[in-house]
C-alpha cells in the first residue's frame, strides 16, 4: 500500500486507539491537516496551544489513556512548553505531535523553526525527531509505549514537512514486540523488601499511609483502600493523590502538606510507621525536611528508582508497581481486628475534633468561598470531576471537596499552573461526558485560557466554571498579606472583564452570584445546562485565606491558621 | 555525610544524535558536576561509550546513576571507580621551546614516554598518554618552559581481565 507520511501517522494513532487529539493547525502541519480532513479521528480544534495541551492532559488524567495533541512548527510548538512541563511534573502520559520545517531547512533559521526537541529535552520523558518515514510507525508506537509505561510523561514526537509528504510503501502488518534497549517495563519487585515492609507494619502502632500521584497512576486504589481497611491505618494523601482514597471515609485525614489539615501533619509528624506509595517527599508535602516524620520509620513505594533516597532516608525500599507491590503486602497481611491502633486512632480522632477544618464568616459581607465549594461538593454528590486553576481555589477545593475515586481531581500540583484547569476541564468532558465536570477557577487563573471558551461552546460541551472572584491573585495576596505587611504589590485584580457579558460573548451562559441565597439555584442551574457551557461568577469576600498552612520553611507541627 | 570523592563512570548509550546533550543537560538540570567527559564509538557502530568522571559522595553518585538509567537511550552504567581498570588520557602540550632549552625538553618527553609531533620555530607539540596522574607530572614538568596551549581528552577506562 503507498502512503503518505501524514497518512501513515494516523493509521499508526488509530493502531494506538486514539479516537480524539487536540490541536491547532499552522504550514509544517498541513500535510496532516489535510489527511485528518476525512479521517475518523476527532478533532478538536484549541484557540491556543496551551489549550490544546492541557486538554489532552485532562483527557490523559480522567480516563487513564494516553492524551494526544496536534500543533505546528515554532510558535505553536514553544506555546506547548508549559503544557508540556505541566504534565512531566505531574507524570501524566501524553504524546504531543509537533509541526517541523522541511528537513532540509532544520538548522538554518527557516520561518517558523524552533529546536523544539533541544527545548523540551529536559520537560520529556522522551523525544524524537522523526528523519525518515520509513521510522515513523516504529518510533509512534515506541512514544506512546514510553509515555504510558512506567512512570509515565510527556513525549514530543518532532515531525518534519517533507517527513509527512513522502509516499511509501507500507503494510499495516501485525504488532511485533516493543524492544527498546535502554528501556524496559518494570515488572516485579525484591520480595526480601515486602517481607521486611510487612513486618514493620505488623509492629507499628502508630502508622500513617501517604499515598500521591502514583497510587492513581498505577491504579491502585483497591488495594490501597484494601491495606488501609485491612489494618485501620488512616491515610493521608498528596494534592495529586486525593481521590485515591475516599476524602468522605473515617480513615481519611485529607491532604498533608503546607495547606494540609491539621490532623494529617500532627500524624505524620507523631507516627512511629510512614508507609509512603506513589508519592515523592515534595518541598511542599514535607516543608522543613529534617522534621519530617521525625519518629517514623519509612516504608517507600515507588515506580520510579530515582525517587527513593532523593529527598528523604528510607528504611524500607520497594521499586516496583504500587498495584504490584501493594497486592504483594496484603497478601501477606491478615486482617486485625476490630480496635487494633485503637489508641492512634482516637488519637487522631481527638485531633479531628480539635482542629477541623473551618472557616471564619464573612468580614465584607461577600460569600465565603469554602462554601461555594461545599455547596458544589453537596450538589454534585462529591461525584464531579473537579479540575483548578491554582491558587486559593486549588487549596479550598483539595480541603472542601471530598474526592471519592481516583481521576476525579485534575490540578497542576507540580508546576502549579494558572490557566490549567479550563482546557483540563474540556479534555475531560470530551473523554467523560456522561459525567458533571467543573472547573473551580481564581479569577487571575481563568483569564489566562480564557478564549477555550470557544471551543466548549462549539464542541457543546456543558463544563461548568466556578470563578471564586476575589478580584485578587488571591494566593499571592495572602502571603503578602502573611509576611509582606499587607502590601499588596500588583496582586489587585479589580480591573477585570465582567464574566457574564464575557461569557455570553463567546455564547455560552453566565451567571453572577453575590448573595447565599442565590448560590445553590446558581449551581443547579449550571447543572442542568445540556449543550451550554455556564460560567458562575461569586463574588467572594476578598480578603479570605486559606488556613491552615505551615509557614514556608516551619515544620508540620508549626501550622497557623485555621483556628 | 559521605566524603566527596570522584567517580568514573562507564557508561554504555545508542549511538544515536542528541545522546550527549540529553546526558549533559540532566547534569546541568540536576547540577551534578562533570570532571571530565569523553565519547566516542565501541565495536558496535550502534553504541557509543562515555566515560564519566563525576565528583560527589556516594549519595550523588546513586542519585546521578538512577536519574541516568532513566534516559531512554542510555543502556548501562557501570560505576568502575573501585575496579581494577585501565585508565589513559592523551594530553597535547604546546610548550615554548627556544633552541638553548629544546635538549632538556626532549629529556623529559623521553621520561614520560610522551612523542613530539610538531615542530615550530620556536615551539614544540609534546603527545602524552597515560593515566591522570602521569599526564599531571608531564604538565608540570614542563609548565616552567612556558606552555602555550594545552588539551585534553579527557579519561577513558576498561576494566581489566575478561568480564564486560
Ligand atoms: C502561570 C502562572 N503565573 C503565576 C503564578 C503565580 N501564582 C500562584 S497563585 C497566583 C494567584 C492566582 O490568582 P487567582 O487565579 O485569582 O486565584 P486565587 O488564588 O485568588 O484563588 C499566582 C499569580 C502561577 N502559579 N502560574
Amino acid at each position: 500500500m503507498k502512503l503518505k507520511g501524514a497518512e501513515i501517522l494516523l493509521h499508526c494513532l488509530q493502531e494506538e486507539g486514539v479516537d480524539t487529539i487536540f490541536g491547532y493547525p499552522g504550514g509544517a502541519v498541513l500535510p496532516i491537516y489535510d489527511a485528518l480532513y476525512n479521517s475518523d479521528i476527532r478533532h478538536i480544534l484549541a484557540r491556543h496551544e496551551q489549550g490544546a495541551g492541557h486538554a489532552a492532559d485532562g483527557y490523559a488524567r480522567a480516563t487513564g489513556k494516553v492524551g494526544v495533541c496536534l500543533v505546528t512548527s515554532g510558535p505553536g510548538a514553544t506555546n506547548l512548553v508549559t503544557a508540556i512541563t505541566t504534565a512531566y511534573m505531574d507524570s501524566i502520559p501524553i504524546v504531543c505531535f509537533t509541526g517541523q520545517v522541511g528537513s532540509s531547512l532544520i538548522g538554518k533559521d527557516a520561518f517558523q523553526e524552533a529546536d523544539i526537541t533541544g527545548i523540551t529535552l529536559p520537560i520529556t520523558k522522551h523525544n524524537y525527531l522523526v528523519e525518515r518515514t520509513e521510522d515513523l510507525r516504529d518510533i509512534v508506537r515506541e512514544a506512546f509505549y514510553i509515555a504510558r509505561t512506567n512512570r509515565p510523561g510527556p513525549v514530543v514526537v518532532d515531525l518534519p514537512k517533507d517527513v509527512m509528504d513522502k509516499v511509501i510503501d507500507f503494510e499495516p502488518n501485525g504488532q511485533e514486540e516493543i524492544n527498546i534497549r535502554g528501556y524496559r517495563v518494570m515488572k516485579g519487585y525484591n520480595s526480601g523488601q515486602i517481607i521486611n515492609a510487612v513486618e514493620l507494619i505488623k509492629k507499628a502502632t502508630r502508622p500513617v499511609l501517604y499515598a500521591g500521584g502514583g497510587v492513581i497512576a498505577s491504579e491502585a486504589a483497591e488495594e490501597l483502600r484494601e491495606l488501609a481497611e485491612k489494618r485501620q491505618i488512616p491515610v493521608t494523601m498528596t494534592l495529586m493523590g486525593l481521590g485515591a482514597y475516599p476524602g468522605n471515609k473515617a480513615l481519611s485525614l485529607g491532604m498533608l502538606g503546607m495547606h494540609g489539615t491539621k490532623y494529617a501533619n500532627y500524624a505524620v509528624s507523631e507516627c512511629d510507621l510512614l508507609i509512603a506509595v506513589g508519592a515523592r517527599f515534595d518541598d511542599r508535602v514535607t516543608s522543613k525536611i529534617d522534621d519530617f516524620a521525625p519518629q517514623a520509620k519509612i516504608i517507600h513505594i515507588d515506580i520510579d528508582a530515582a525517587e527513593i533516597g532523593k529527598n528523604v532516608d528510607i528504611n524500607v525500599p520497594i521499586v516496583g508497581q504500587v498495584k504490584e507491590v501493594l497486592q504483594a503486602i496484603n497478601a501477606k497481611l491478615g486482617e486485625v481486628p476490630e480496635g487494633h491502633n485503637k489508641e492512634w486512632l482516637e488519637t487522631i480522632e481527638r485531633w479531628k475534633d480539635a482542629y477541623p477544618l473551618r472557616y471564619p464568616s464573612s468580614s465584607d459581607g461577600r460569600l465565603m468561598p469554602q462554601h461555594i465549594i461545599e455547596k458544589v461538593y453537596e450538589l454534585t454528590n462529591g461525584e464531579a470531576i473537579i479540575a483548578t486553576e491554582v491558587g486559593q481555589n486549588q487549596m479550598w477545593t483539595a480541603h472542601y471537596y471530598k474526592f471519592k475515586e481516583p481521576r476525579t481531581l485534575l490540578t497542576s500540583g507540580g508546576l502549579g499552573t494558572m490557566g490549567y484547569g479550563f482546557p483540563a476541564a474540556i479534555g475531560a468532558k470530551v473523554a467523560a461526558p456522561d459525567k458533571v465536570v467543573i472547573d473551580i477557577a481564581g479569577d487571575g487563573s481563568i483569564q489566562m485560557n480564557i478564549q477555550e471558551l470557544a471551543v466548549a461552546v462549539e464542541q457543546k460541551l456543558p463544563v461548568i466554571i466556578c470563578i471564586l472572584n476575589n478580584h485578587f491573585l488571591g494566593m499571592v495576596r495572602q502571603w503578602q498579606g502573611l509576611f509582606y505587611e499587607k502590601r499588596y504589590s500588583y496582586t489587585d485584580m479589580s480591573h477585570q472583564p465582567d464574566f457574564i457579558k464575557l461569557a455570553e460573548a463567546y455564547g455560552a451562559i453566565g451567571i453572577r452570584v453575590t448573595e447565599y441565597d442565590e448560590v445553590e439555584a446558581a449551581i443547579k442551574k449550571a447543572l442542568a445546562s445540556k449543550d451550554k457551557p455556564v460560567v458562575l461568577d461569586f463574588w467572594v469576600a476578598k480578603e479570605a485565606d486559606v488556613f491552615p498552612m505551615v509557614p514556608s520553611g516551619a515544620s508540620l507541627m508549626n501550622m497557623i491558621g485555621g483556628d | 555525610m559521605a566524603k566527596a570523592n570522584k567517580h568514573t563512570l562507564a557508561v554504555t548509550v545508542e549511538n544515536k544524535p542528541g545522546v550527549l546533550t540529553r546526558v549533559t543537560t540532566l547534569f546541568r538540570r540536576r547540577g551534578y558536576n562533570i570532571e571530565s567527559l569523553a565519547v566516542g564509538a565501541t565495536e558496535d557502530p550502534n553504541i557509543s561509550r562515555m566515560t564519566i568522571e563525576v565528583d560527589g559522595d556516594d549519595k550523588i553518585i546513586e542519585q546521578v546513576t538512577k536519574q541516568l538509567y532513566k534516559l531512554i537511550d542510555v543502556i548501562k552504567i557501570v560505576d568502575i571507580t573501585e575496579e581494577r581498570s585501565v585508565d589513559r588520557e592523551l594530553v597535547l602540550i604546546k610548550v615554548r621551546a627556544d633552541t638553548n632549552v629544546r635538549a632538556e625538553i626532549v629529556q623529559i618527553v623521553e621520561i614520560f614516554r610522551a612523542r613530539i609531533v610538531d615542530i615550530g620555530r620556536t615551539t614544540l607539540i609534546i603527545e602524552a598518554t597515560g593515566d591522570a596522574g602521569k599526564i599531571s607530572a608531564i604538565e608540570d614538568s614542563l609548565r616552567p618552559f612556558g606552555i602555550v596551549e594545552l588539551v585534553r581528552t579527557g579519561k577513558i577506562a576498561m576494566v581489566r581481565g575478561t568480564t564486560k
